[in-house]
């Protein structure tokens, strides 16, 4: 046990990408994953765009059995984890059960098959309500079947926390193994785009409702008209490094930095949580701000937090003083799975030497004063990045990975978008 | 009512919990344990209502959470229904 810990395996189901390698290919290559609803007639919906997952057939994926227990979100979850798992090459095995751990953030729960059942409560009556409707549509439901499908029988948990709760699902993680985990499952998917789901999500008032998705999702433009929704998210393999190394694993990057702060009321004048979220992160990280290579920005797309954003940013790195970006702009705002999702742009960014773009912004508020990497992705030796998530209601949270060892490190992926000519080199 | 069959009991198992489309519901299976087939007993509760929907027969909570075979279960229903008078 060092108090290290290390992210050894990746797990994606995106727009853009219903895997990894394939999700980072279409980010560095600037191509938007956002359109149309094609789910349901979003046609008398004020919200009718969004990132969708497109190809992903669930019995393929996690069998016919755990499709017909589960709610989209957890089909997620469970294809990113046989992923993640497969990609960390750690033989479950030879981990005892109860050091297993798994601790993952959900914003919706399972609100398709909710709605499904609801559907059938009205139409046909109670009896026709089926029995899986008990755990499908539950908060916990990802971490149940995870644990399940792995044996995993050390500590469990759900983090709800809106856009913020995967980043605090891998301090949660991290704590774990800090506490004797051998390794632990985390990250965060949602996949709320069914009527309910997305009725729920326009409560808020923050969605951009129009038919452009050209226009539609542009933090840090000063006529920003909000984000659009996505589903889908990132589940992460987390290790103690000493163990990781003792087998022989590949690392993408350490954990090395986390903190969450809550805002203070609105009506009190006190400055939002964001930057002492960051600054917190960045101290347990034992970075300074000049360390800080690239800044994955939360991106609210709603015009006063993405000022709040900006100024935390500036006052932490001063003005222009460190490249920041919203890969989010190609995916929409995931809910439980954007900030995993982040995390895992984060630790390919540190591996590449390329940090994916903020797509279709236009000029950026001159207010923001962000060095913001814009439309085409930026060469750049990522040592150290600031990850930054802000949920719903007052939550903040910030992580800080750093690069592995050389000896340790995953090797660079050549793809076509970091080789293509149009990258930008500073 | 019809004799409820291994047929039936297939029919609706895979409904309610699923299955590989490869397993082979064979008159073997019979007697293995449902949750050695795969299915817990979420889906054993939920082939109960759709076997009260389909032939009528309302097997109680206590009396589902028992059975542990497909032969007991199809034992169960053929048995429960000769007791129902057919009106």
């Amino acid at each position: 046990m060092t108090g290290t810990v290390v992210v050894t395996g990746l797990g994606v189901i995106a727009p853009g990408g219903d895997d990894t390698e394939a999700f980072w290919r279409t980010l560095l290559a600037g191509r938007r994953s956002i359109g149309r609803i094609d789910r349901f007639a979003p046609d008398r919906y004020r919200t009718r765009l969004a990132g969708q997952v497109h190809g992903f057939h669930a019995k393929e994926r996690v069998g016919s059995r755990v499709a017909v227990q589960t709610d989209l979100f957890t089909q997620f979850g469970l294809a990113a984890s046989d992923m993640a798992l497969a990609d960390a090459g750690l033989d479950m095995a030879a981990v005892p059960e109860y050091e297993r751990a798994v601790v993952v953030a959900s914003s919706s729960g399972g609100t398709e098959f909710g709605q499904r059942e609801i559907e059938r409560l009205w139409r046909n009556g109670p009896d026709h309500v089926g029995a899986y409707q008990s755990i499908a549509w539950f908060y916990a439901a990802t971490t149940g079947q995870v644990s399940i499908r792995h044996g995993m029988r050390g500590p469990c948990g759900v983090i709800c926390a809106e856009q913020a709760g995967a980043l605090d699902a891998v301090g949660q993680a991290r704590r774990l193994i800090r506490d004797g985990a051998r390794a632990a499952l985390t990250g965060g998917t949602d996949a709320s785009l069914c009527p309910y789901g997305l009725t729920a999500q326009l409560a808020a008032g923050r969605l951009y409702q129009g038919d452009d998705p050209a226009r539609a999702y542009r933090p840090f433009a000063a006529d920003t008209a909000g984000f659009v929704p996505g589903e889908g998210g990132a589940i992460l393999v987390v290790e103690d490094a000493a163990a990781a190394a003792e087998r022989g694993a590949r690392q993408y990057g350490t954990v090395a930095g986390y903190a969450a702060t809550f805002d203070p009321r609105p009506d009190s004048g006190r400055e939002p949580g964001l930057r002492r979220a960051a600054e917190l992160a960045l101290a347990d990280a034992g970075r300074a701000p000049g360390d800080v290579d690239v800044v994955f920005a939360d991106a609210a797309g709603v015009r006063e937090l993405d000022r709040i954003e900006a100024a935390a940013l500036t006052a932490l790195f001063e003005p222009y003083g460190v490249p920041v970006t919203a890969p989010k702009t190609m995916t929409g705002r995931l809910y439980a799975g954007g900030a995993a999702l982040d995390l895992v742009s984060a630790l390919l960014a540190v591996r590449d030497g390329v940090v994916p773009p903020t797509v279709g912004i236009g000029r950026p508020a001159a207010d923001g004063r962000l060095d913001l990497v814009l439309d085409h992705p930026r060469r750049l030796a990522v040592r150290t990045v600031l990850v930054l998530a802000r949920g719903f209601g007052g939550f903040n949270a910030a992580v800080v990975v750093t690069a592995p060892d050389a000896a340790h490190a995953r090797a660079p992926q050549p793809s076509e978008g970091a080789d293509h000519a149009s990258i930008h080199r500073r | 009512m019809r004799q409820f069959t291994v047929d039936d009991l297939e029919r609706l198992l895979r409904a309610s919990g699923g299955g590989d489309e490869h397993m082979d519901f064979s008159e073997d299976i019979l007697d293995e344990e449902f949750s050695e087939l795969g299915y817990d007993s979420l889906a054993i509760l939920e082939m109960s209502a759709l076997i009260k929907r389909e032939f009528g027969v309302e097997l109680a909570d206590e009396e589902v959470a028992e059975l542990q075979t497909p032969r007991q279960a199809i034992d169960l229903v053929n048995q429960r229904a000769a007791e129902v008078p057919i009106t």
